[in-house]
């Protein structure tokens, strides 16, 4: 088999779509999951999606997850999934391991987009069994068709805490109760109306305190906040729970972008630590890319967005595409995404990416 | 506890059934879904205890980073649990510490 020109690594949607444009104009591309599944966070995702047309809304996340699956199939695309990338060297010697061999694979190009993984929470009797990430619980529940429990905190009201309640009740669970630090619901309002339309009280400036149990939880104990983060005394309440819920927040998965010595920011609207990177979505090592939840936590969209323009920069650099039809390519991408980063949620994101874009300028100006 | 049926999902596909060894006791797995999967359908939920304070432990991250679900299986320990699929007949055992290599 030919050497792939394009290795991306990661198959959700940001991962997909750059294979998918990289492809069309073509190049030769491999795309590398772990999982043995393609779709990344897609197929957990059994809700239908808003947005606009290009970005499917109306369609339920795992029709997406097909579609994308199925168009870079057509195209030739190479997927290996059951496929570790677990390390980077030299700048383009990706070490593979399909759970039999280790690999190397020595592509002109490289294209992360490896997602973002779930933040954990601390308190007393976090490490019982029985408390869970979010994630965790929805990949049992829509993937494998397991209740891990019966009666459920969720703790956290974003948009994952909100869906991933709806899911549970619709999994056959009791949701107890969703607490929330923040003195408001962090989500969508359609999330928090369906969810209150079931019956579940979401408890804002509320916090878990304790996780108690012998061997695995048997309940949970909630607490009030007051403006200052302070527990109120004595609103101390336990809850008859035997599953944890933790959905407060998700990080850039970019332990690659590390080994590669890519330079970071922070920007906590995004998920904390986020690999520098330019609107055509490269990094400051030249030929790697970034693209989706790994560049910033967001949302499918904006992952098939910057997917997209990453596919069409590593084609162009590779020669298929010239440098005028791909700027004006992009620039449709680019617009799409002006157009979503829009409104009370949207824009502190492009502020975000804002920083990330005028940092990269800032650190490579000396460089180039 | 197994999703039977589902509003959106529909009906549980029809898969192979298999059997394995959980501490000595048989129970009903699917072919293809991972250890971990089985074994909270059959509500077991402590797969180890960690070696100083003898902790108890189960799935957390359900994708293979945390390493909280380890247990041995085969005779080798240290396996995560919701990245291995079942297979007909595995032996798992509820790991204490960091486990013990068993001759096959
Ligand atoms: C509960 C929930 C609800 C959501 N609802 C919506 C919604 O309504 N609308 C919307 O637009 N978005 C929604 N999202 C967000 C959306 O799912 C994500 O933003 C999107 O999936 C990010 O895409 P990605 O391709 O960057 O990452 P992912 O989809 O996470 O894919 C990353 C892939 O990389 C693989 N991988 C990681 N590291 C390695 C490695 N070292 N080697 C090999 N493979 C690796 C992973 O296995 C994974 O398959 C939701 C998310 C959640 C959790
Ligand atoms: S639960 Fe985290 S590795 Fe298995």
């Amino acid at each position: 088999m030919k050497e792939a020109e394009i290795t991306v690594i990661g198959a959700g949607p940001a991962g997909l779509s750059a294979a998918i444009e990289a492809a069309k104009y073509g190049a030769n591309v491999e795309i590398i999951d772990e999982n043995a599944l393609p779709g990344g966070q897609l197929f957990k995702q059994i809700h239908k999606f808003f947005g606009s047309k290009e970005h499917y809304a109306g369609t339920r996340g795992y029709d997406i997850g097909r579609k994308l699956l199925s168009e870079a199939e057509n195209l030739k695309v190479v997927i290996k999934l059951n496929t570790v990338a677990f390390g980077v060297f030299d700048k383009n010697k990706i070490g593979l391991f399909d759970q039999k061999d280790i690999l190397i694979s020595k592509p002109k190009k490289i294209i992360i987009a490896t997602g973002a993984s779930e933040n954990p929470l601390a308190f007393p009797g976090w490490t019982l069994p029985g408390v869970m990430g979010a994630g965790a619980v929805q990949t049992m529940i829509n993937i494998h068709r397991v209740l891990p429990g019966k009666k459920v905190l969720m703790v956290g009201a974003g948009n994952v805490g909100l869906i991933v309640s709806y899911q549970l009740l619709q999994a056959g669970a009791d949701v107890v109760a969703i607490v929330e630090a923040m003195p408001k619901i962090g989500g969508y309002f359609v999330h928090a109306a369906k969810v209150l339309r079931m019956g579940v009280p979401i408890l804002t400036s509320h916090t878990i305190i304790e996780a108690k149990g012998e061997k695995e939880v048997e309940s949970a104990t909630i607490a009030a906040l007051d403006q200052n983060w302070n527990l109120i005394k004595g609103s101390e309440k336990e809850l008859d729970v035997d599953l944890i819920c933790i959905a407060v927040g998700l990080k850039p998965e970019a332990d690659l972008c590390r080994m590669l010595n890519c330079e970071f920011t922070y920007v906590p609207f995004l998920g904390g630590r986020i690999p520098l990177h330019n609107e055509d979505m490269e990094t400051t090592i030249p030929g790697v890319y970034v693209a989706g939840d790994v560049s910033g936590v967001e949302e499918a969209s904006v992952a098939i967005e910057e997917g997209r323009i990453a596919g069409i920069s590593a084609a162009e650099s590779l020669g298929y595409i010239s440098e005028e039809e791909s700027e004006k390519e992009r620039m449709k991408c680019k617009n799409r995404l002006k157009a979503f980063r829009i409104g009370p949620f949207g824009s502190p994101r492009q502020e975000g990416k804002n920083k990330v874009f005028e940092e990269y300028k800032r650190r490579t100006k000396n460089v180039k | 506890m197994r999703i039977v049926d589902h509003p959106i999902l529909g009906k549980i596909k029809e898969r192979k059934k298999v059997f394995i060894e959980v501490d000595g006791k048989k129970i009903e797995a699917y072919e293809g879904e991972p250890i971990a999967a089985a074994l909270l359908a059959a509500g077991i939920r402590v797969f180890r205890f960690t070696a100083k304070e003898k902790e108890p432990r189960g799935v957390f991250c359900a994708i293979g980073r945390c390493t909280d679900c380890i247990m041995t299986v085969d005779g080798i320990p240290n396996v995560r649990t919701c990245v291995t699929p079942v297979r007909d007949g595995m032996k798992i055992k509820t790991q204490v510490g960091l486990g013990k290599w068993e001759q096959k």
